[in-house]
């Protein structure tokens, strides 16, 4: 309950409530004025998913069957792991353009591990994160260090972790993962009832973690958002949580690599915005030279935050590494680094720094993998594919610089 | 007043940057809740002067005096341990944090770890409600999104937070419009009789003569001239600034810089 407040008491004049984080808009034209100024950055992806779901399922009608809907999710786990630290690394202003080659080098380490030299795959999985930590340290240190713009560092960082990965694969090029753990991560699924008490079981944790947040601030005579807001808020979780258990359960069941993903979404997004910590990632990426000022260690925040992304990079490469059973030369290649930059960004965290939340990760990934998804339902080439996931991020862009010019206009910076 | 113990009292300052004397001689004081207004042109030397009241540029000769006691302040954490307090003039706020996450960046509240929201958005509303701000509508409210004076407003109190016995406010009405100035020299007023020193560096002598009780003139880089507000006019100082007169010990080697 980070950013919670009523608009004020006085008539709220549309800058004033704009300027206000987290309230129910006031009318029609305010929250129109609010989605343009990227304010309720969540709701514009969810309408843009919504759209997306809709035009496909009009298209193609197996496209919201359980079947592909666990399809969907399965596809996107990867990518949106590797998307929640690049919302880190954008939350800072900074852009990380090694991700994809680090989540394909570290998922060649953890293969080659376990199926040539014989590790168990814990061990073998805590050394491929802990190769993505080294490289983010690394990454990090060079970019703060010396001031170069992390763009160039993390773009021969590209490069090297490229070769690197070649390096490792060595000869055969191709490394298949013994059935296992390695494979169970992207291919088990919890039984029915399992997956209906750990669905009901996060709905109501969520459920009962936002109410006391807002108990405690009316106890402390502090304003609160209107109980409205709450309410649709937890519904919204409860309806999203339990028709996707519902319709899993009816394919599959509830995928494990869901279960993961949301796990690091959530710890992730608690950590932005309830720790010391998170909180002064937003302060760099808001004004570098003021968290300065404040006493902030600037050094240690940026390369903590490229360590972490490299980090989840590792992650995202290992379950794509587990959905396709096996680590290739290709493997972190094509548009997988895109992808997972241009998810966030899709779903409304700002390139520009300081603007954003971990979860946009999760939902930016929804989209383009929802695009891709249902382009190949309707047997589209990836040239198409291409095309229209570049336009949709361009539209995005576009939006996202609007709200800035809309917030430069009502006075914001 | 001349009884009581400065708060803060400088003799004999000198601070040179290479060959250049930044600094010569200079003497300043301040008493408990006295508001001194630091003048000067441009390269007089007030900053770097305040650079070394904030500790960021210790001076190379003379000596520094806290509550009557020597002291050495070798960097800005020594200032603020005394309880040294500076609000610079480009404010250094984070536009895309609200006011409370502004006024408690880098000293955040925590429970157990965590960010204590609740605690600090009593403190912050506390805080502003005692130095009567009453034109933040919302602590909640982002920081970008406000007036010059507003942004002024969150600074200055920000300051407040680590109790400090002084502020320094760099030019703090500059770039503000008539009410926005109004709203600022309001507060600093109240900074007053909570007791605090207070030293305003300004152009606007108008400002000044509304706000401080005793002026001090800097000139390439020495003193210019001390006035007490009710005995003085501005045409008195402006001169004492351009160095038409001047009734302080004024040296004439002092070297321009900034």
């Amino acid at each position: 309950m980070s950013t919670t407040a009523t608009p004020p008491p006085t008539e709220p004049d549309a800058t004033a409530a704009a300027a206000t984080k987290e309230s129910l808009p006031t009318s029609g034209k305010d929250f129109l004025n609010r989605i343009r100024t990227g304010d309720l950055g969540s709701l514009r992806v969810l309408v843009l998913l919504a759209i997306v779901w809709a035009i496909f399922q009009s298209q193609e009608s197996r496209f919201l069957s359980s079947t592909n809907i666990v399809n969907l999710s399965l596809q996107i786990t990867a990518v949106a792991l590797i998307s929640v630290g690049v919302v880190l690394v954008l939350l800072l202003g900074e852009i990380d353009l090694s991700v994809g080659a680090v989540s394909g080098l570290c998922s060649a380490i953890v293969a080659v591990l376990s199926v040539k030299h014989g590790w168990g795959p814990v061990p073998a999985i805590l050394a491929g994160l802990a190769a993505g930590a080294a490289i983010g340290l690394f990454q990090g240190v060079i970019a703060t260090r010396f001031g170069i713009p992390t763009f160039v560092v993390t773009l021969a960082g590209l490069l090297i972790w490229q070769g690197c990965q070649l390096k490792v694969l060595g000869e055969t090029g191709t490394v298949n993962l013994n059935p296992g753990l390695l494979t169970d991560l992207a291919g088990k699924f919890l039984s029915d009832s399992v997956g209906w008490i750990v669905a009901i079981a996060c709905v109501a944790f969520f459920a009962v973690v936002t109410l006391v947040g807002y108990r405690r601030r009316l106890a402390s005579g502090l304003s609160a958002p209107p109980m409205a807001l709450i309410v649709i808020r937890i519904a919204a979780v409860a309806i999203a949580g339990l028709l996707f258990t519902a319709v899993a359960n009816k394919d599959r069941g509830v995928p494990v690599a869901v279960l993961i993903l949301l796990a690091f979404v959530a710890s992730f997004d608690f950590m932005t915005r309830r720790t010391r910590f998170g909180r002064h990632i937003y302060a760099v990426g808001g004004n570098a030279e003021a968290a300065r000022r404040a006493g902030i260690a600037v050094f240690r925040v940026r390369v903590i935050v490229f360590t972490l992304a490299s980090t989840m990079a590792a992650v995202g490469g290992i379950m794509a590494a587990s959905r396709l059973l096996a680590v290739n030369q290709s493997s972190g290649g094509s548009d997988l680094l895109l992808n997972s930059i241009a998810g966030p960004v899709i779903a409304g965290t700002s390139l520009f720094g300081g603007r954003g939340n971990v979860w946009s990760a999760l939902l930016g990934a929804l989209v383009i993998g929802s695009i891709s998804n249902g382009m190949d339902l309707l047997a589209y080439t990836s040239a198409t594919k291409f095309i229209v996931t570049g336009a949709v991020l361009l539209g995005a862009v576009i939006l996202d610089s609007l709200a800035r010019m809309g917030r430069a206009q009502s006075g914001r910076v | 007043m001349a009884e009581t113990t400065p708060l803060l009292e400088l003799r004999g300052i000198t601070k040179r940057f290479g060959a250049v004397r930044a600094l010569n001689g200079v003497d300043f004081r301040v008493m408990p809740g006295e508001v001194v207004g630091l003048v000067g042109d441009n390269g007089a030397g007030k900053s770097t002067l305040v650079k070394v009241i904030s500790g960021i540029h210790p001076g190379d000769d003379g000596e520094y005096l806290w509550e009557g006691q020597k002291q050495s302040v070798t960097n800005p954490t020594d200032a603020t341990h005394l309880g040294i307090a500076t609000v610079y003039q480009d404010l250094a706020l984070c536009d895309n944090l609200d006011v409370v996450e502004n006024l408690y960046l880098g000293q955040e509240a925590t429970t157990s770890g965590l960010l204590d929201e609740v605690t600090m958005e009593k403190k912050a509303n506390d805080l502003l409600e005692e130095l009567s701000v009453t034109t933040i509508q919302s602590v909640r409210g982002e920081v970008g999104a406000m007036s010059g004076g507003q942004r002024q407003s969150v600074a200055i109190a920000r300051s407040l937070l680590g109790e400090p016995k002084m502020v320094i406010l760099d030019e703090p009405t500059a770039a503000l419009g008539v009410q926005q100035t109004a709203q600022v020299l309001a507060l600093i007023k109240r900074l007053k009789s909570r007791g605090l020193g207070v030293i305003v560096i300004s152009h606007n002598l108008r400002d000044v003569f509304e706000v401080v009780d005793r002026i001090w003139v800097m000139r390439l880089g020495a003193n210019g001239g001390e006035f007490d507000v009710n005995n003085t006019s501005e045409q008195e100082v402006v001169s004492a600034i351009t160095g038409l007169t001047g009734n302080g010990q004024r040296k004439t080697e002092g070297t321009v810089t900034q």
